[in-house]
């Protein structure tokens, strides 16, 4: 695109080619995700939030099972009145999301009726509701943890005939899928059951915020809000526990940087009772806590830091020399709670008279109910129980590969979840029917080809947004989660026709000016490439690679808004930041000298 | 520094003495008083002025003369501010209050020469700032105890100008209720300037202090042919969110007999920032401070001397959003929950 043509609009989703050669990759996705003509009439964008990598068949089963539970809860359970759910497309291995808005009065007001006796009786119960689905979440983990292990015995053991189960045991195969999905699917609604609404009372507070102090900063008013104790910090707060109890237990001098985890803790075994003390402790840490994993749940290969513990186990020499040091190394909770207080009440100061005050403090006292929840859902959701699911799918890749269908276990996520149930089928019929399965001589040569499409994918850059821009943009979650506002969208389109401006302009998510190298991350594997003092620039930042943030002297990110608690994370380690910025991973080349000022939001390319 | 019969000490001044010291007079107290660095100086208050008309009421009416004026009748009104005002520049001063003035200002000078300013701080019996045209007459760069006294007895003589004799007629404001104090006060060198607003001017927001600031003396003092850079910073974050460093091209500096003049800024400084972060923050913390006071936002002139001091020259009402609707952004619902439905209920 010249520099001189100004755009005036996205490109329309029909224009999108599938790149050539991946075409039979971009068919085997399900039908109801490929973009149709009719898709040029509405807006879509890219959410690169969620799904910053292009997907593997198998992995959009998230976008699906998310989405069929978010837009339920917005459109049939708590009916907000002018938002529905979300519609998604895939396109070379891109995600792009669009809105469901209601516009008609009379519709408005009557589901208006219908969310006044819904959503306002889960703010009203809040507490109890949420004490009740921490149980459910609980039991729904446990039922993934208990789900039988997968077996093809030569013979049905014997006791299972003398009991006269009546079963085989292939059949417990489909069985156990089909419980590992319908569970994974019943995650989601237990996930969006109270979510929304808590965005809404967030925004609730933010936009009369913005309302009484225009030119108050988004990331002072999620300051005001934040809980800070929420479940998501555990991992990280562990991680400095440990540090700790390392240095008191005299051991910290085998938790050397770049050691593995395995030579690691072999070391440590052999340090007698120091040593096994904090095997112990870290074995209590890692039930729950270590159920983190490094992405946001949407990628099979996202692994937990029990699944392995390299990165946790990379960022405990830092935090040991920091604590050496001097420095407190505990997140100082109680001053960012007097901070939080202070904050809070210098602000109602400043309102212009009791009614004002009276409102605000209606306002945050809701925004503070909820916002726990939103903050420390993603733990059990997205992390604890996801880990389950995908490894619980690894176990079928692994069975499947040892009857030769895969060459490698991980190579299950090439296939979409209907595919997996029929080789599951094929492997059934297979171990019935004493004749070799077929999935071997067809299943190989098709992980490769879309092996081979995703890496194409890969190197490919894609519009942020496609169709006609929407007038107004009234979806609270779309404007929260993703930053996407009118303002946000008209910086993107002239974005695109200043191809060589040296400054990229995003949210102010952390305040501080730090110069440095920077670091562009596609994927979570490449972290280790960062140094010391390096800039990371990638798609999203995320929270679980907070112990990275004592090495970096800055972040910037393509997307996110004030919701991504990275920024808090990234102001308490008053490391500078700006996300939002739509384009940061394209701009700026890997190498280059950048400078970012995180409390105006702008990324300077220095060289 | 001892306050005498006639000269008040700003750090003498309280609020029971703004009808004898006028409103200039009163606030720089003030404000000297909340701890605000002010540039140091005496008010003269109105019992010299009055002394002065007493003696003068001697020889002829002086009230008198002005009270029986209609307001519309400019001619009568020129003519009786002529003839006052020729009285006031001319007549000998009562010896008390010549001795009181020099005695100020020698004991405040001491052996320095220093440039001062001489300020016109009107008021009433009733302590109203009487903040219209021709008695806020100021004064800058005067040395000497020679020409404070000129310029003493040029601001009591600006109470009998012609727009001040017309205004007070109109508004039938009792002739012998009116008074002149005098402020004296140091002049700062200013090596930057500006004003600031503890609301801001684009969007009133509260939060924020807006600071305008620029190379030598302030805008205030000189009509605005320089942009200043501009900052935006929050009250309570102290986040710098706005900073757009200017082409200052030009600044004043004072002039060697008095008065200022203007010159071209060097050009390794015109695109440099006029104050540095500490003092911003420094600023800002002076703005709440002076707000917080006032219980009002204010609009506050400000300099920094070459010492690096920062000096408030004046502080005033905020007078444009306050006069604005005052429409709470919201107000307390009887059921809380129903907030939520700015957000789900769509734009209206």
């Amino acid at each position: 695109m010249s520099a001189s043509v100004k755009p005036t609009g996205f490109p329309l989703p029909s224009s999108l080619q599938v790149v050539p050669g991946t075409e039979r990759a971009q068919a085997a996705y399900p039908y109801y995700m490929q973009f149709t003509k009719e898709d040029d009439e509405r807006f879509w964008f890219y959410n690169s939030m969620h799904f910053p990598e292009p997907m593997s068949p198998f992995d959009v089963t998230t976008a699906e099972a998310a989405y069929c539970a978010l837009g339920a809860a917005n459109t049939r359970v708590h009916c907000l009145p002018t938002t529905l759910g979300i519609d998604y497309r895939i396109i070379n291995g891109r995600i792009y999301i669009g809105g469901n808005a209601v516009t008609d009065a009379a519709e408005i007001a009557r589901r208006t009726k219908e969310f006044e006796q819904r959503a306002f009786y889960y703010y009203a119960n809040w507490e109890r509701l949420i004490a009740q689905w921490k149980d459910k979440m609980l039991a729904l983990i446990r039922e993934a943890q208990t789900l039988p292990k997968l077996a093809l015995p030569e013979f049905e053991p014997l006791e299972h005939v003398h009991a006269g189960r009546g079963i085989a045991s292939n059949h417990y195969l489909l069985d156990v899928y089909q419980k590992t999905l319908e569970g994974y699917f019943r995650m989601w609604h237990y996930h969006f059951e109270f979510l929304l609404l808590g965005y809404g009372a967030y925004l609730t507070f933010f936009d009369f915020c913005k309302k009484a102090f225009p030119e108050i900063s988004e990331q002072t008013v999620a300051r005001m809000v934040s809980g800070m104790q929420a479940e998501i910090f555990r991992p990280d707060d562990e991680l400095r526990k440990l540090a700790k109890r390392a240095i008191e237990l005299g051991v910290d001098g085998v938790l050397r940087e770049g050691a593995s985890p395995d030579d690691v803790i072999k070391a440590l075994e052999q340090l007698g009772e120091p040593g096994r003390t904090w095997l112990q402790e870290l074995a209590v840490s890692r039930d729950p806590w270590f159920n983190i994993n490094v992405g946001d749940g949407f990628y099979h290969y996202h692994r937990s830091w029990n699944d392995d513990l390299s990165l946790p186990f990379s960022a405990l020499p830092g935090y040991i020399a920091n604590a050496k040091a001097g420095e407190r190394i505990e997140r100082p909770i109680e001053k960012l709670m007097a901070e939080r207080k202070e904050l809070i009440a210098d602000y109602r100061e400043l309102l212009n008279n009791e009614e004002e005050r009276a409102a605000y403090d209606q306002m945050i006292a809701l925004a503070h109910r909820v916002f726990p929840y939103v903050e420390g859902h993603k733990f059990y959701c997205e992390h604890w129980y996801t880990n389950l699911f995908f490894n619980k799918i690894r176990e079928f890749g692994a069975l499947l590969a040892e009857h030769g269908f895969f060459e490698d276990a991980e190579d299950v996520f090439q296939l979409t979840h209907y595919e997996i149930e029929a080789a599951i089928i094929d492997l059934m019929t297979a171990w019935s029917s004493g004749s070799p399965p077929r999935g071997p001589a067809r299943w190989p040569a098709i992980v490769e080809e879309r092996k081979a499409a995703i890496k194409e994918w890969a190197e490919h850059e894609t519009p942020p947004a496609l169709g006609p821009v929407p007038e107004v943009i009234d979806d609270p979650a779309i404007v929260l989660l993703w930053g996407i506002t009118r303002e946000r969208l008209d910086g993107w389109l002239a974005a695109g026709g200043q191809a060589d401006s040296s400054e990229i302009r995003g949210f102010a998510a952390s305040s501080g000016v730090a110069e440095g190298v920077a670091r562009v991350v596609k994927s979570v594997e490449e972290i280790d490439r960062l140094r010391y003092g390096d800039i990371l620039v990638c798609r999203v930042t995320n929270p679980t690679w907070a112990p990275i943030f004592q090495k970096i002297a800055a972040a910037v990110s393509d997307i996110g808004g004030s919701m991504s608690h990275a920024a808090i994370v990234a102001r308490e380690y008053g490391l500078p930041a700006v996300v939002g910025t739509g384009t940061a991973t394209q701009k700026i080349k890997d190498g280059q000298r950048i400078r970012v000022d995180g409390g105006r939001g702008v990324v300077t390319i220095l060289e | 520094m001892r306050s005498s019969e006639s000269i008040s000490w700003f750090a003498d001044v309280t609020l029971s003495d703004r009808p004898a010291v006028g409103g200039k007079g009163g606030s720089l107290g003030e404000l000297a008083h909340a701890g605000i660095a002010v540039p140091p100086g005496f008010v003269i208050r109105t019992t010299a002025f009055e002394r002065f008309i007493a003696a003068l009421e001697e020889d002829g009416p002086i009230r008198a003369g002005v009270a029986e004026l209609e307001g519309h009748d400019l001619n009568g009104i020129t003519a009786v501010s002529e003839n006052l005002r020729a009285r006031l520049e001319q007549a000998p001063l009562p010896d008390s209050v010549h001795r009181e003035i020099v005695g100020a200002h020698t004991e405040f000078c001491g052996e320095n020469n220093w440039p001062l300013a001489v300020r016109s701080s009107a008021t009433t019996e009733d302590a109203e700032d009487l903040s219209f045209a021709g008695l806020q007459d100021t004064f800058l760069w005067v040395m000497g105890a020679q020409a404070v006294l000129n310029r003493v007895r040029s601001c009591w003589a600006s109470l009998y100008s012609v727009p001040s004799i017309a205004y007070r007629r109109s508004h039938r404001i009792p002739e012998n209720t009116v008074a002149m104090a005098v402020v004296v006060q140091r002049m700062v060198e200013a090596r930057s300037a500006g004003v600031m607003f503890t609301r801001s001017p684009l969007t009133g927001d509260r939060s924020v202090v807006t600071i305008e600031a620029t190379w030598g003396l302030g805008p205030a003092l000189v009509s605005g042919e320089v942009t200043p850079d501009r900052f935006v910073i929050s009250k309570i974050t102290g986040e710098i969110s706005v900073r757009h460093i200017s082409d200052k091209h030009i600044q004043h500096v004072p002039a060697a007999r008095g008065g200022t003049r203007e010159v071209d800024t060097p050009e390794n400084l015109r695109r440099e920032s006029s104050v540095s972060d500490q003092e911003l923050a420094a600023l800002k913390d002076i703005a709440r401070k002076v707000e917080r006071h006032y219980g009002q936002p204010q609009d506050i002139e400000w300099a920094i001397d070459r010492s690096g001091e920062i000096l408030v020259l004046q502080s005033r009402p905020e007078t444009v959003w306050s006069a604005r609707d005052q429409t709470p952004v919201a107000k307390p619902a009887d059921n809380p929950l129903l907030h939520v439905m700015n957000i789900f209920g769509g734009r209206r």
